[in-house]
């Protein structure tokens, strides 16, 4: 056991993700606290290079053609093998697409606990804890680390990733252990289909949630984003219900928009849908609930029933129009 | 072919949630429980693949106040066997003990795929399927929004960011994480709810003791700042009509 604080590298088609550099920083503060060094875990296939940019001590990185791309089997294995040997006192990892498809499986492989969906880490008073955001980001969760070998999967939304850049880590390579059986193969990627708008690149986006009730209900978005001369998209729920298309869907698993005007009506504001939004300039949130998380990161507010609110506005909005 | 759903109540976030006396916990008295929305998704696609690949469906749950309806929900989609598991859980369940306890009930089973909901927004030791996965020894897929069957294997579609999708092969007996099913979960009337509450059984199983080693006390539960982020426009729904078209006009879109 020592007191290093392990970042798994994610990256994808060859591009480090964000998540990463978070990570990266997050561990920063954590081991200025308990000493030890910041070291990342990059797993690829000639992907060396990925390690260059990041903010961390020293880089060990696996090679090896199963880790080429992600790939959940040859993932596990290799990190189990890696982190049983090392016995890290902390492993960060995404608590993504990538990250929470092994975290639990290294917590059954190694016997280490895991604590899931950290936004921050707690240092206050000589106590180390990991804040986790839970409830659809409504109810957040302390836990103090543990002084063995912790799993830590980790969102965004407590570290600035530009804290987690960096440069002239040292690379260590470590040998990939054997990955012949793996039960699970990469057939390949189907990229998202050309889409008639490009959300990533819209001004004005009026984003509908599950608050507004029904499918037919998104015709009144689609009025006022009409006339705003903007478009409309959807949290989660509401592509999953095949009321919007998933070129559409705007978070975790869509889009990240940068938009100049972000109008949200009834979503609440689950972190997988802030860590889509963020980039905007502008966000309204119009919510019934006073206490809807989308209030903590909205510019402006409206705590109205959005049924209430919408005809007015669509009537203002006509009039101001001409 | 053998399916097992694993499915599970959740907080309904609609509804304020309120923090226990202990300061470590929700308070249950005034939950309103739902089944967790990618579970809903995961039963869903069970049928699919039933209705597809002629499978025989099992709905396995831990006893919590509601999960009946959820179960006999589930046989009027159409579920061959409805299972819960049974035993005193005053004291709650993390992950870790779920997938324990699921891992447990599941080896008399035999199944080729084991679905259930890629995470819950309850999960603070990670989500129930990758732990189970490796208690059973089975691979593991989160972020799923499509699944085939064919010889011995599942091919299926994991969902990345920006709508990336990649397209794996997982050798079976396996466990999927659903994030969607491949159409909108099926609507059932309630007369045919009630119908399944006369016709199927809940075969019921005891849990001795439920293993929470693995996930770590809390030991402050709290809600988040909301306030400070928002400027807060009040007034008449007539007048924070006016207000955001002002603001519209600012930010340029009028």
């Amino acid at each position: 056991m020592n007191q290093d604080v392990y970042v798994v590298i994610e990256h994808l088609q060859g591009k480090v993700a964000e998540i990463s550099y978070i990570m990266l920083a997050a561990a920063r503060q954590l081991a200025q606290v308990s000493g030890g060094k910041v070291v990342g875990v990059l797993l690829g296939q000639g992907a060396q290079a990925l390690g260059n940019g990041l903010g961390a001590d020293s880089v060990l990185y696996v090679d090896h053609a199963s880790l080429a791309e992600f790939n959940p089997d040859a993932y596990l294995s290799a990190l189990s093998e890696l982190l049983a040997e090392r016995q890290p006192r902390t492993v960060f990892l995404g608590s993504t697409t990538i990250g929470s498809d092994i975290a639990g499986g290294l917590s059954i492989r190694l016997n280490a606990p895991l604590i899931s969906q950290c936004q921050q880490v707690n240092a206050e008073g000589g106590r180390l804890t990991i804040v986790s955001k839970i409830c659809g980001g409504k109810i957040m969760a302390e836990t103090e680390l543990p002084g063995t070998l912790t799993l830590v999967t980790m969102i965004p939304g407590g570290y600035p990733p530009e804290a987690g850049q960096g440069g002239g880590a040292s690379i260590e390579m470590v040998a990939a252990p054997s990955l012949d059986d793996l039960r699970v193969t990469l057939s390949g990627y189907i990229e998202p289909e050309a889409a008639d708008v490009d959300l990533e690149k819209e001004p004005f986006i009026v984003a509908v949630g599950r608050g507004i009730q029904t499918q037919d209900n998104i015709e009144l978005a689609q009025t006022l984003a009409d006339l705003l001369g903007g478009v409309v998209a959807g949290s989660r729920p509401i592509v999953d219900q095949g009321w919007l298309p998933t070129s559409r869907l705007v978070g975790k698993s869509g889009k990240q928009v940068k938009a100049k005007l972000y109008l949200t009506l009834g979503i609440s504001g689950a972190p997988e849908h802030i860590e889509g939004i963020t980039g905007s300039e502008t966000i309204i949130a119009i919510n019934s609930d006073p206490n809807a998380p989308i209030f903590g990161v909205a510019k402006y507010g409206v705590n109205k029933d959005l049924f209430d609110l919408i005809d007015p506005l669509i009537e203002k909005v006509q009039a101001a129009k001409g | 072919m053998n399916i097992v759903v694993i499915a599970s109540l959740v907080p309904d976030l609609v509804e304020e949630l309120e923090i226990g006396p202990n300061g470590t916990a929700l308070d249950t008295a005034w939950l309103r429980m739902v089944i967790n929305e990618f579970d809903d998704h995961a039963i869903e696609q069970a049928i699919l693949l039933k209705e597809k690949n002629n499978a025989h469906v099992t709905v396995l749950a831990i006893d919590q106040d509601g999960i009946d309806e959820v179960l006999y929900t589930a046989a009027a989609k159409d579920a061959n066997r409805l299972v819960k598991l049974v035993g005193e859980f005053e004291e709650g369940f993390n992950s870790h003990a779920l997938a324990r306890a699921f891992a447990e009930a599941i080896k008399d089973f035999a199944p080729d795929l084991i679905l259930i909901g890629v995470q819950a927004h309850t999960n603070i030791d990670g989500a129930v399927g990758p732990l189970l996965a490796s208690m059973l020894n089975m691979p593991y897929v989160g972020y799923i929004s499509g699944v085939n069957l064919t010889d011995g294997a599942a091919t299926i579609r994991k969902e990345y960011p920006g709508g990336l999708i990649g397209e794996m092969k997982v050798n079976l007996p396996a466990v999927l994480g659903i994030q969607a099913s491949e159409q909108p979960p099926r609507y059932v009337a309630v007369s045919k709810v009630r119908q399944a509450m006369k016709t199927a059984t809940i075969d019921e199983q005891d849990v001795a003791v439920l293993d929470q080693s693995g996930g770590l006390a809390v030991s402050r539960m709290f809600k988040p700042e909301v306030t400070g982020g928002a400027t807060m426009i009040t007034g008449s729904e007539d007048e924070i009509a006016a207000k955001l078209v002002d603001l519209f006009k600012e930010i340029g879109a009028l």
